[in-house]
Order: C-alpha cells, then sequence, then structure tokens
C-alpha cells in the first residue's frame, strides 16, 4: 500500500484538519511533559475505576465530539447557503453528513448521557460506586477508542460516506470499497461493546446497589429512568452488534448479508438498523426526560406532578420503542396493512409521551418558580420538543409519510426531538450537577447568554427547514436551486448562532474555572431533592461516609431538611472498601483498538494478533485477585468534618 | 461492597459481589439471547436463498448433528454434576466433571469443524450465497462462543487447583455453568430450527 493511499491526500480542508490534529496532539504532548503530568495523567485517569472521574471523562469526550459534529454541520450549512461557492463537493458532503450524524448519535448523545449517569446515579441511590467499577472503566475505554478510530478516518484512509443509517447496498464492498466504511463498522463495533456493558453494570447497581430502605418506587426519576434506558439498551444493542458484524463479514469475508449478488437482502440492513435504531432514539431521550423532570421538581420547588405515572409512562414508551421501527422506511411497500400497523404503534408513543408534557407542566403550575439556566434550558425544552414530537406523529401517518419521507420535513423533525430533547438536557444536567463534579458553579450570566443564543439559533435554523421539506428539498442533497435560497440562507444564519452559542458555553466553563467560588454548601442549588445533594462538594471518593436511612419519600434530601437530618452519622463509621485503580481497562482496549484498526485496512495477520492479545489480556484479568482496599474510621471522620465543617470539639 | 457472609447461601452467594456478579451474569445472558434472537431472525429471513449453490437439505446429515446434540446435552449435565460436586464441598469432585465436559466441548468443536470442511468440500462456503452466509455464521457464532467457553474452562480449573473452592473461585464456576447450560439451550434451537427443519423443507 503506497502512503498516498493511506493518507487522504488532495483536498485543502483535510490538509487542515491533518495540521490541526498534528498541533493539538504535539501541544498536549509538549504541556504534559511541561508540566510534568504525565504520572498524574496515568495515576488519577487513565486508571481510574471511579463512576465520578469516568463520568467526567465520558462528558470530556463528549463536548469535543460535539465540536467536532458541530463543525462538519457548519460546513455542511455553509454548502447549502452558497452552493455555488462549491465550498464541498457531492463527496466530500456525504463524508461530512456520515460523520456528523454517526457522531452526534454515538459520540456526543451517548457518552454526555453515559456520563451525567455516571456520575448521578450512584449518588442518587446511596451508593459508592457501580456494581462493577472495573468494567465501568472498561466501558469508557471502549467508548473512547471507538471515537478515535471513527474519528481518524477523515486524514486515514478515508471517511464513511453512507449516512450515518449506512444503507445496503449502497455501504457493500462492490459499491463501497475501501477502508471508509469499515470505519463505521468496527468504530461503531467497539464502542458498542462499552454500551452494553454499562448497560449491565447500572442495571445491576440500580437493582441491587440501593442503600437501605430506597425501595424502587422511592427511587428519583432520573435513576428510573436510567434503569429502564439500561434495559433497552441491553435488548437493543445485540441487534446493533450483529448487523455491523454481518456488514463487515460481508465486505471484508465476501458472505452474502446485504449484497444483491448471491440472493442477499439489501433490505434487510435497514430492517436490523432500525430495529435498534428506534430503540436507541429512546435510549438518548428517556435519560433526558429523567433529567429534566429533577430540575423542574427543583425549580419549581414543587414535587413532581404524578411521580407514578411518569414512571409508567417511561416503561411504557421502552416497550412500544420496539415495535414501531418500519417506520423509518414505509416507502419500502411492505404493504397496507404493515404499514398500517406500524403506523399505529408509532402514533402509540405520543400517548405516554403526552403525559409526560403533562405532568411537567402539572409541576410547574401554582408553582413558585425560580429560573437558574438549568431550570432556562428544561422550561424551553417543553414547547420546543412537542413541535418535535406532533410532527413525528405526522411522520408516522404512513400514506402521509410517503411525501415527507427524506426530506428536509425528516430533518427538522428528528433535530426538534434530539436537540431540545436530548441536547438541551445534557447542557440543564451538566450545569445542574456540575458542582457535584467539580466543586464550584458556572457563571450563571454566561450561562444564559449561551443558552438565549443556542435556543433562538436552534428554531432559526430548524424551523425553516420544515418548510424546506414540504416544498421537497430533499436530504443528503449537496447542492439546491435558487428557489430554495432565502430558507437555507435563513437555517445557515442559526446554525452559526447556534455554534456561537456553544462557544460562549465553553467559555463559560474556563471562566468559571478561574472566578466562580468553591467552599459550596453540599445542597448547592439549596432546593435539592434527591441524595446527591446529600454529599459534601466536592463529593468524597466514597460518596457517603455512611449510607442514608430513614428513606420515606423519593424525596429523600427534602424530608431530611425538614427534619433536620443529614446521611452523615459518625457513631455508624466503619472502614469503607475500595476497588484498586488499574491500567487493565486502558491497555485492553488499546489492543483491541489496533485489532480493529488492522481490519480496517483488512489486515488480517494483525487483526489476529491483535484478538489474540486482547484474549491474552482477558486471561491475565481472570488471575487477578485484587481485593481492593479499605479507608480507615479515622481518615473518613477527619475528611467528612472538615468537608462538613463540624467541630472536632465532640470526641 | 461490604462482604457480610450469610452462612445459609452457597458460597458462591456468599458475598454481596458474588449476587451482583451472578445478577450481572444474568442480564448479560439476556442480551446473549436478543444477539442469538437476531442470528435466528435472520437466517430464517435467508432460508432458502440459496443461489447456485447446494440446498440444505442435499447437504445436512442427520447422524452428526444428532450426535452433536448428544454430545452438548452430555456436557451439560457433567456440567450440572460439577456445579453439584461443588456444592458439596467436593473439589475434585469438580474438577473430573469439569474436565469431562472440557473433553466433551471439545468433542463437539470437532465434529463442528469436520462438518464444515465437509460443507465447503461440497461447495457450500460462507461466500457461495446468502442461505449459507446465514447458516455459517448462526452455527459459527454458537461455535467460536463454545471455543471460548473452553478457554475460559481452563483458566478458571487452574484457578481451582491454585485456590481450591472459595467465594470467589465458586462464583465464576457457577457463573461458568450458567453459560455453559446457556449454549446447550441455544444449540437446542439451532438442532431444531436448522438442522431438523432444514432437513424436511
Ligand atoms: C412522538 C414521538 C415520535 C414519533 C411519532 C416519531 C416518528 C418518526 C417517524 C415516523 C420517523 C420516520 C420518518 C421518515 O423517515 O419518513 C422518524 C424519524 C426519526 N426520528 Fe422520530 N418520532 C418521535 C420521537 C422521536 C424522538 C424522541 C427522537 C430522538 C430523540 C426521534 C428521532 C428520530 C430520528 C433520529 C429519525 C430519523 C433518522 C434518519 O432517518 O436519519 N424521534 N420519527
Ligand atoms: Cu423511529
Amino acid at each position: 500500500m503506497q502512503l498516498d493511499e493511506f493518507f487522504v491526500t488532495g483536498e485543502p480542508l483535510i490538509y487542515a484538519g491533518m495540521v490541526a490534529i498534528a498541533v493539538v496532539s504535539a501541544a498536549i504532548v509538549f504541556l504534559l511533559t511541561y508540566f510534568k503530568k504525565w504520572k498524574w495523567l496515568w495515576q488519577e485517569w487513565l486508571t481510574t475505576v471511579d463512576h465520578k472521574k469516568i463520568g467526567v471523562m465520558y462528558i470530556l469526550v463528549a463536548l469535543a465530539m460535539i465540536f467536532r459534529a458541530g463543525v462538519d454541520a457548519l460546513m455542511m450549512r455553509l454548502q447549502l447557503a452558497f452552493p455555488d461557492m462549491n465550498f464541498l463537493n457531492s463527496q466530500h458532503y456525504n463524508e461530512v453528513f456520515t460523520t456528523h450524524g454517526t457522531i452526534m448519535i454515538f459520540f456526543v448523545a451517548m457518552p454526555f448521557l453515559i456520563g451525567l449517569m455516571n456520575v448521578v446515579v450512584p449518588l442518587q441511590i446511596g451508593a459508592r460506586d457501580f456494581a462493577f467499577p472495573y468494567v465501568n472503566a472498561l466501558s469508557f475505554w471502549s467508548l473512547f477508542f471507538g471515537a478515535m478510530l471513527f474519528n481518524i478516518s477523515f486524514v486515514i484512509g478515508g471517511a464513511p460516506d453512507t449516512g450515518w443509517t449506512n444503507y445496503a447496498p449502497q455501504a457493500g464492498a462492490v459499491l463501497n470499497p475501501g477502508p471508509g466504511i469499515n470505519f463505521y463498522l468496527l468504530g461503531l463495533q467497539l464502542s458498542g461493546i462499552g454500551t452494553l456493558a454499562t448497560g449491565i453494570n447500572l442495571m445491576v447497581t440500580i437493582l441491587r446497589m440501593r442503600a437501605p430502605g430506597i425501595t424502587l418506587f422511592k427511587m428519583p426519576i432520573f435513576s428510573w429512568s436510567t434503569l429502564i434506558t439500561s434495559f433497552i439498551i441491553v435488548f437493543a444493542f445485540p441487534i446493533l452488534t450483529v448487523a455491523l458484524a454481518l456488514m463487515t463479514v460481508d465486505r471484508i469475508f465476501g458472505s452474502h448479508f446485504f449484497t444483491l449478488a448471491g440472493e442477499g437482502l439489501p433490505m434487510m440492513w435497514a430492517n436490523l438498523f432500525w430495529l435498534w435504531g428506534h430503540p436507541e432514539v429512546y435510549i438518548v431521550i428517556l435519560p433526558a426526560f429523567g433529567i429534566f423532570s429533577e430540575i423542574i421538581a427543583t425549580f419549581a420547588r414543587k414535587q413532581l406532578f404524578g411521580y407514578k405515572t411518569m414512571v409508567w409512562a417511561i416503561i411504557l414508551i421502552a416497550g412500544l420503542s420496539f415495535v414501531v421501527w418500519v417506520h423509518h422506511f414505509f416507502t419500502m411497500g411492505a404493504g397496507a396493512f404493515v404499514n398500517s400497523i406500524f403506523s399505529i404503534t408509532t402514533m402509540a408513543i405520543a400517548v405516554p409521551t403526552g403525559v409526560k408534557i403533562f405532568n411537567w407542566l402539572a409541576t410547574l403550575y401554582k408553582s413558585k418558580i425560580i429560573f437558574p439556566v438549568p431550570m432556562l434550558w428544561s422550561l424551553a425544552f417543553i414547547p420546543s420538543f412537542t413541535i418535535g414530537g406532533v410532527t413525528g406523529v405526522m411522520l408516522g401517518m404512513a400514506a402521509a409519510d410517503y411525501q415527507y419521507h427524506n426530506t428536509y420535513f425528516l430533518v427538522s423533525h428528528f433535530h426538534y426531538v434530539l436537540i431540545p430533547g436530548t441536547v438541551f438536557a445534557s447542557f440543564a444536567g451538566l450545569v445542574f450537577w456540575y458542582p457535584k463534579l467539580f466543586g464550584h458553579k458556572l457563571n450563571e450570566k454566561i450561562g444564559k447568554w449561551a443558552f438565549w443564543l443556542f435556543l433562538i439559533g436552534f428554531h432559526v435554523c430548524f424551523f425553516p427547514q420544515y418548510f424546506l421539506g414540504l416544498d421537497g428539498m430533499a436530504r443528503r442533497v449537496f447542492t439546491v436551486g435558487p428557489e430554495w435560497f432565502t430558507l437555507n440562507f435563513i437555517s445557515t444564519v442559526g446554525a452559526f448562532t447556534m455554534g456561537l452559542g456553544f462557544m460562549v458555553f465553553v467559555f463559560g466553563v474556563i471562566y468559571s474555572f478561574r472566578y466562580s467560588t468553591r467552599d459550596l454548601p453540599g445542597d448547592d442549588w439549596q432546593y435539592g431533592r434527591t441524595l446527591e445533594w446529600a454529599t459534601p462538594t466536592p463529593v468524597p471518593k466514597y460518596n457517603f461516609a455512611t449510607l442514608p436511612e430513614n428513606v420515606r419519600t423519593h424525596d429523600t434530601l427534602i424530608d431530611m431538611k425538614e427534619d433536620g437530618e443529614t446521611t452523615f452519622d459518625e457513631k455508624k463509621l466503619e472502614s469503607i472498601h475500595m476497588p484498586s485503580y488499574t491500567g487493565q481497562p486502558f491497555i485492553m482496549m488499546a489492543i483491541l483498538f489496533f485489532a480493529s484498526f488492522a481490519l480496517v485496512f483488512e489486515w488480517i495477520t494483525l487483526a489476529v494478533i491483535g484478538l489474540i492479545a486482547t484474549i491474552v489480556m482477558m486471561f491475565i484479568r481472570s488471575f487477578d485477585y485484587d481485593e481492593g482496599y479499605h479507608i480507615e474510621v479515622d481518615e473518613l471522620r477527619e475528611n467528612e468534618r472538615r468537608a462538613r465543617g463540624l467541630d472536632d470539639d465532640r470526641e | 461492597m461490604t462482604e457480610n457472609n450469610n452462612n445459609t447461601l452457597p458460597l458462591e452467594y456468599s458475598t454481596e459481589q458474588g449476587q451482583m456478579s451472578i445478577v450481572g451474569f444474568w442480564i448479560f445472558v439476556a442480551a446473549e439471547v436478543a444477539l442469538f434472537a437476531t442470528l435466528f431472525a435472520t437466517y430464517a429471513v435467508l432460508f432458502g436463498r440459496t443461489a447456485d449453490s447446494p440446498e440444505a437439505m442435499e447437504l445436512f446429515q442427520p447422524g452428526i448433528a444428532l450426535t452433536m446434540t448428544f454430545i452438548l446435552l452430555t456436557s451439560s449435565f457433567t456440567c450440572g454434576l460439577a456445579i453439584h460436586s461443588m456444592r458439596e464441598g467436593s473439589l475434585k469432585g469438580l474438577m473430573i466433571f469439569l474436565f469431562i465436559t472440557l473433553a466433551l466441548g471439545l468433542t463437539f468443536l470437532g465434529f463442528e469443524i469436520y462438518e464444515f470442511v465437509h460443507y465447503a468440500s461440497e461447495g457450500a462456503t460462507l461466500q457461495s450465497s446468502a442461505y449459507w452466509s446465514g447458516f455459517f455464521i448462526l452455527t459459527g457464532t454458537h461455535g467460536v462462543h463454545v471455543t471460548l467457553g473452553i478457554g475460559w474452562m481452563i483458566a478458571i480449573l487452574i484457578q481451582l487447583k491454585q485456590r481450591g473452592l472459595t467465594a470467589v473461585t465458586n462464583r465464576k464456576v457457577f457463573i461458568l455453568g450458567l453459560y455453559w447450560h446457556f449454549l446447550d439451550v441455544v444449540w437446542i434451537f439451532i438442532f431444531t430450527g436448522v438442522y431438523l427443519i432444514g432437513m424436511v423443507v
């Protein structure tokens, strides 16, 4: 293989990308060396098994990936506003919308939410870590290396170009030779391992590690939504695993699952993809619902209306999410009967979703609302998401969908649910729980600027797209005629406004790091309702020195505050068992990364060597009987007293 | 993660970590069910789509499939006996039965490899047609699982030799047992869904 087949050549934009990657990598290496931080990096982060630190790393990856996929988005919007400029050619445009969609779903939405779950769920249920901290680290590194593998494709080998849905036969070896699609298949496969493992991990954590007294129906609603999301992950992700594997075998080993030759069935890809894909959209929306529920109750300063119906609605949505997948290809021609069935199931989902919307409104009704930044995101979510939901129902009517399918109407629909839903929730959740992570709050004023820019930008960007779609503009086209210029131009303006909003958000993070007050009380917003606010800020690595007791309702902390209690009871201190940090997860996934990379280029021998090395690592793990260590009572007592500002004379 | 022991429970359930691992593994098995269900569905959809390659009916041999079924069922039985010995506290019995299980697993794999090679010589390979792709991937995925199970069993046998019966080793054996029985169940479905149906339709 020639070097110029390995690296992508001939595109000025991609050369710029290469330079950027080289500069950033060199800068990171330089800074770490200059400040002598390599050891710190390894000991505190790369080997950690602490759920809070892993959560932080998930969120960092998500933020970096928003940046990458956001740049993709702006490039597309620029091209569509000024198609005559020939900023992107059709091939490049195809690659950009593919990486944009794939990264946003897999490497932004998923890690952002999983990061927040990592941080918050153990705290909400009064646990000291995940059920399997080692596996948790493994999951993170699988996501990290999966994301890296996918991301390097645009400079090495060439990016995939068949959309995030990667339909056959377009994505098959015949029509699409070369490594591009392999990057998609293996990058997602690698990160999928971690997602499945996290689903199992969270389920066991929630089912088995709740503090005494927290029955399932006394569990905060975010933990509930996480539990149900984990169920969906466990049953949906194996389908993706199979679909990706079959396509990989098709492409690399010549089988005929999705090919045109050998009586393969290209449409089977669409079926398998959406059998996973529709549950997936609920995997990224249910946790968001959970986050909004927490924030709305907190800042409406009122109990969440209809807690139980909220839970049942989540369960119902999760069940229905598995029986609607055909609505993504009504036009395949499965026939009126099949389409009607799936039309009905699709519209049925709107019912429990509507119930949730009314519950949020009822929570707000006659409450004394305050408006800090997380609440702004949450309030903006309700009407914006409703527009997305209503247009979803329009798409769900099979007969009408023949008009909307694969137009900008569809594009606008799913952005209207994913952005006000998942993205707003991620930002809201990050701002809300930020003090628990970093020991200080984010600047409110900058946060409000970011919020308004992003919200207005969002509507300006996507509302016109409904009309472009109704007017017949197809998705995934790289050039448009002059009759659609105005709406496309407005949309592009909105997109850049959102970009600006995001930059302001990031600026807020840096600004607050320097200037925010530390020394927060633990119940950092004063109105916390659930147990994460009962821990000191920043949270000690063992979370709870003594486990909470006397849990009466799902608003545990509200009850405690009324009775003047805390979770800390010095008399009950016992030494706490902690898992040891380990570099194995990082190394194992790094090896798997190299194996996958080799497979992308179909270097079979190297891939096999990597696979064997991975199995060796699993053997090493099996023989590893590290029992962890204990934090002793004296240390706990001292630590908690300092954190809680208790005086020493009680001894 | 407290280690309060509960003496009324079998050793593998005696620690909280042990219980959690077992629950976690059950959930993993649920994911595996979803995985194999997808493969079965794929196989079913591609059934009969053999293009120019031989039909399933022409190649399937009842004898081999039946023998393989008996071998794997027996191995599941010996695996159960192994767990029984473990519960009785007999390390020796446990290790002997695990060895027998291992040998049976290897024999099963031997037959499967023979079968695949035989089909290939008759012109049915992964590349022949959609149907044969479905067949080889479904049965092959099961075979890979058996292979991993065998490797895992070897690792656990060594650990049993080193450490004897402890809460941790017992938990590992128990989970391996769950896995092995699960593979047996999958095979029952393969036997009926693939071989029996393939021989008559
Ligand atoms: C009331 C609830 C919803 C209904 C009735 C609904 C309905 C639909 C329908 C019928 C389609 C296919 C349209 C077509 O291809 O012509 C679709 C596409 C889509 N929806 Fe929804 N949807 C709903 C909620 C959501 C939510 C909550 C999300 C994610 C958070 C979401 C994400 C998507 C995505 C990503 C696509 C299409 C992706 C693609 O083709 O690339 N939807 N929706
Ligand atoms: Cu859908």
